[in-house]
């Protein structure tokens, strides 16, 4: 009666545990082999995401010196500019941390797509009948909708205040003849669907972090019952700071505590 | 002192064969015992349909006192029904009340195809144990009880997930129809003892490469602990993530050593 469950022309060899044949088996290279599997992507997931969490938290930790003037933002943004100049040429760090965030943001994207098809193919006949999930969060299930929102804000984000191709300001010198990136900031904000996109975003990202803080513990095995108690608040605590700090920026804009 | 509920409706997944489009069937049970069990009441239903000279409803089950996992069911969108850590077979009527609409169905993965009505093939799961799911050790008597000494922390945590009857509650209540907990607490009951060790590494990677046959992915929703009959923590899902990165460092150099 119960038959065994064959992909329809999939040849499978021995796949025991001490089977002679797996050993003999070429391996493809190490990082190769292991985005292979399911496992393995998850695993390119997290650092992925670990990654880019230090991207935010320092990007957000950053753009908190708008609230000491447009004078020590500007100058930290020039800062960046020349971090390790003059060893390397103005930029030439910058664009190499860029590139690197760039290739982990592509490994992200693409070790969620390819796992969201895996998923799909799983049960390619859904519940006919309502679910009643039980302890899945409105977080870790809204992640693809979560990501995509914030990806859909990143690329905005980077025409509006690093290209400048809906916003005008950016790219104007201060005073100084820095580039003005505090008034850039106050013209974006004063713009309200902007701000309220900004908003919406942030708190779209907020959610996928909730998820992801906690989740990347597990895909990376750090599991110890002596700090499994901490992953759930350390989780809270990273998203409530990051949204926090985002948010206060164009409701300080809007409230004209910055501007 | 019993009682009973009545007019409890049944919505019944029905299918005549795996390549059949399935539908679901409305019955209605007039009158049954809270000292029934769930499967008592599908029972009682088939009894019914005997009588009445009709297909009986396929579903499965076995031992019925919550050890062999072999029930299944999907009841009203919760793996195992309603209560926590409890298997089909140990679920009583007395958590339903008169006048219930009841939605049962069976489990749903690629894994899984549905055999009849609410039976399905989990050998997708023999696939797994197959590749890796044992210790060879040599046969004979048994040696004694305390020849391998084992901490009592360690003893408890692989009997934890040794606990774990593969029933596939974890699989059908997963969102993306992943069977990492089956094969993490597999893999885990084993990789803790000290008989497991020698295959520690080999075992692991076979057994997660094999599940990626068949099964979809881990998002750590957390469904999985929840539907578990066995209480099976997700804890041992990050152990075989553990165990999967060592096994791919561990198992190239043995293979560099030929």
């Amino acid at each position: 009666m119960a038959q065994a469950v064959m992909k329809p022309g999939a040849a499978r060899g021995p796949v025991s545990g001490t089977a002679k044949s797996r050993e003999g088996r070429r391996r493809k290279p190490f990082l190769v082999d292991l985005y292979g599997t399911a496992v393995g992507k998850k695993y390119a997931m997290a650092i992925s995401g670990i990654a880019l969490l230090g991207f935010v938290l320092f990007h957000m930790i950053g753009n908190l010196k708008m609230y000491l003037g447009a004078s020590d933002l500007n100058h930290y943004a020039h800062f960046l500019e020349k971090l390790l100049y003059p060893i390397l040429p103005e930029k030439v760090m910058l664009w190499i941390l860029r590139f690197g965030l760039i290739a982990m943001v592509l490994v992200h994207i693409h070790a969620a797509y390819t796992l969201t098809v895996l998923n799909r193919k799983a049960r390619p006949v859904k519940y006919q009948s309502a679910r009643d999930y039980q302890v899945a969060s409105f977080a870790s299930r809204s992640m693809r909708y979560t990501g995509v929102i914030v990806l859909a804000f990143v690329v905005w984000h980077l025409l509006d205040l690093t290209f400048g191709t809906v916003n005008s300001y950016t790219g104007t010198k201060d005073a100084e003849g820095l580039k003005d990136v505090y008034g850039a900031v106050v013209y974006t904000f004063d713009r309200v669907p902007v701000a309220i996109f900004y908003i919406i975003a942030n708190i779209a990202l907020g959610v996928h972090l909730f998820h992801g803080v906690w989740s990347l513990f597990q895909s990376l095995g750090w599991n110890n019952p002596r700090f499994n108690k901490w992953r759930q608040a350390m989780a809270t605590g990273f998203a409530v700071v990051v949204v926090v700090g985002n948010v206060s920026f164009p409701v300080a804009v809007m409230a004209g505590i910055v501007g | 002192m019993s009682h009973h509920l009545s007019n409890l409706t049944l919505k019944v997944w029905r299918q005549s064969g795996p390549d059949n489009a399935g539908h679901f069937e409305s019955y209605k049970i007039d009158s049954i015992s809270d000292e029934a069990s769930f499967l008592e009441m599908l029972d009682v239903l088939n009894e019914k349909l005997i009588g009445e000279n009709k297909e009986p409803v396929t579903f499965d089950h076995d031992c019925r006192e919550g050890i062999c996992g072999t029930c299944s069911l999907m009841i009203n969108g919760q793996a195992h029904g309603p209560e926590r850590a409890t298997a089909t077979c140990q679920l009583h009527m007395r958590k339903f009340k008169s006048g219930d609409e009841i939605v049962i169905e069976p489990w749903r993965a690629q894994a899984f195809p549905i055999v009849k009505d609410l039976m399905v093939d989990r050998s997708a799961f023999d696939r797994i144990i197959e590749s890796g799911g044992f210790i060879t050790a040599p046969t004979g008597g048994a040696p004694d009880a305390n020849l391998i000494p084992i901490p009592k922390p360690v003893a408890d945590a692989a009997m934890d997930s040794a606990q774990c009857i593969g029933c596939g509650a974890c699989v059908a209540a997963c969102p993306n129809g992943a069977a990492n907990l089956f094969t993490a607490a597999k893999i885990s009951h084993l990789n803790l003892l000290p008989q497991g060790q020698a295959e520690r590494y080999k075992r692991v990677e076979a057994m997660v490469e094999t599940m990626d046959e068949y099964f979809g992915s881990c998002t750590n929703h957390g469904e999985c602990e929840a539907a578990c009959p066995k209480e099976i923590s997700v804890d041992v899902i990050a152990l075989m993530n553990k165990d999967y990165r060592a096994a791919k460092f561990k198992n190239r150099k043995e293979l560099s050593r030929n």
